[in-house]
């Protein structure tokens, strides 16, 4: 089956982009550049550098933006896949979704209408786990974006491992954020994971936060051998 | 042991994660179990099992529709069967029931239309269908959406069908059924 993946850059569409590598035939990433930073479907941070990203993995992107507008952003992507479908002959799409029957709802209904498989290999992980997989398997994961209290600018950039992981399950124990930031508590960039040709090295970035809202900016990336 | 059943189009497939595992989530803590592609079920499986659980599958999967017959073995079965959309449509058809088009994506609301041991009020519930069932006369209906008969149980047996996906939203009714005695009469 020849399968379309909607790749933000984060862990976890990489990680449903790795089990769908391991299962069936992935042709091509679809990526949406959403113009709203609070957007209801799309990951934000950093998402312009899916490019190196998919150049690392070594498989086309198709890279559309959108204004971000609650329904508007929902016919941007279903445009995206159409040209996936045309591009590269996709028979299905696969998602990153977790626990958003939002998300899951909305991309399911498109794949419908356009008669596509619908696929999401991560519902209803236990984030813990789904953290502690990504960790395993060799990830190179950085907090790229922080959205809730008490997370600050120190979180900014640091690499998920397994002492991160300690202290995001603790603050799930204390203030209920989700560990692996389904409530859009944390975003997260990908430098490296079990299928990409070459990694990812930040050359230049910059933080910019305010209080328990912030971003890590990657103003610079290059790709370097593994 | 509780039997998990994958009803997707082939073993080990994509939707294996999505449609099998968040039903292993659930039980796996208090009950031992065993996963079973359909094309791979035999006898031993099923006399073995304490309670059985049929999954539901991707949207675009009715490859299941085809393989009926492979599933004549319910009609004798008394241990407590579970089958969630692919799987309570299976139950019907093996029971005579009849298939519809209905499509329902997303949260609906669930109204009660019977008492029964898995739930006791209107709820939302996920649902992801392109099918209905009507039930043959061998079921009551439990539930119903604005579209659509959503959970049935058949009279004699402890066999349930939900149309919704418990496993997403609505987890104590599956941990509702792992609880049901053996050979519940009502």
């Amino acid at each position: 089956m020849r399968l379309g993946v909607l790749f933000s850059g984060g862990k976890d569409s990489t990680l449903a982009l790795l089990k769908a590598m391991e299962k069936e035939n992935v042709v091509c990433l679809i990526s949406i550049i959403s113009k709203n930073m609070e957007s209801y479907m799309f990951h934000t941070p950093n998402v312009s550098l899916t490019k190196l990203q998919a150049t690392a993995i070594g498989l086309p992107l198709i890279q559309k933006s959108t204004e971000g507008k609650q329904e508007k952003e929902l016919e941007d992507l279903k445009a995206a896949i159409i040209e996936a479908e045309k591009q590269f002959k996709i028979d299905g799409i696969v998602t990153g979704a977790i626990e958003s029957v939002y998300q899951a709802e909305r991309i399911q209904r498109i794949c419908h209408s356009l008669d596509l498989w619908c696929f999401n290999p991560l519902w209803k992980r236990n984030q813990q786990e789904l953290l502690e997989e990504i960790v395993h398997s060799g990830f190179q994961v950085i907090i790229s974006g922080v959205f809730a209290y008490p997370l600050d600018k120190s979180w900014l950039g640091k690499e998920i491992d397994k002492e991160l992981i300690v202290k995001l399950v603790k603050l799930e124990k204390q203030f209920g954020l989700s560990p692996s930031g389904e409530g859009g508590e944390i975003e997260t960039t990908v430098l490296d994971a079990p299928m990409f040709q070459r990694k990812i090295e930040v050359v230049d970035f910059e933080v910019r936060a305010e209080e328990n809202v912030g971003i890590f900016v990657i103003n610079e990336a290059r790709l370097m051998k593994k | 042991m509780i039997l998990v059943i994958d009803m997707n189009f082939k073993k080990d497939s994509l939707a294996f994660y999505e449609f099998v595992l968040p039903i292993v989530s659930i039980i796996k803590k208090s009950h031992p179990f065993l996963i079973k592609h359909r094309s791979e079920l035999n006898s031993k499986d099923i006399d073995d099992c304490e309670r059985i659980i049929l999954s539901g599958t991707a949207l675009k999967d009715n490859e299941f529709l085809g393989c009926i017959e492979d599933f004549g073995w319910i009609r004798k079965c008394d241990k407590p069967i579970l089958g969630i959309c692919a799987g309570m449509e299976v139950i019907g058809l093996v029971f005579g029931s009849s298939l519809q088009g209905c499509l329902e994506i997303g949260m609906k609301e669930i109204r009660l239309t019977r008492k029964n041991s898995l739930f006791s009020s209107t709820f939302k519930a996920y649902e992801l269908h392109s099918h209905s069932l009507q039930p043959s006369e061998d079921f009551d209906a439990l539930a119903e959406s604005e579209n659509c008969v959503q959970a049935m149980k058949h009279r004699e047996k402890s066999i349930y069908g939900v149309l919704f996906h418990p496993e997403v939203r609505n987890r104590e009714i599956m941990k509702r059924f792992i609880l049901l005695p053996n050979k519940q009469k009502t």
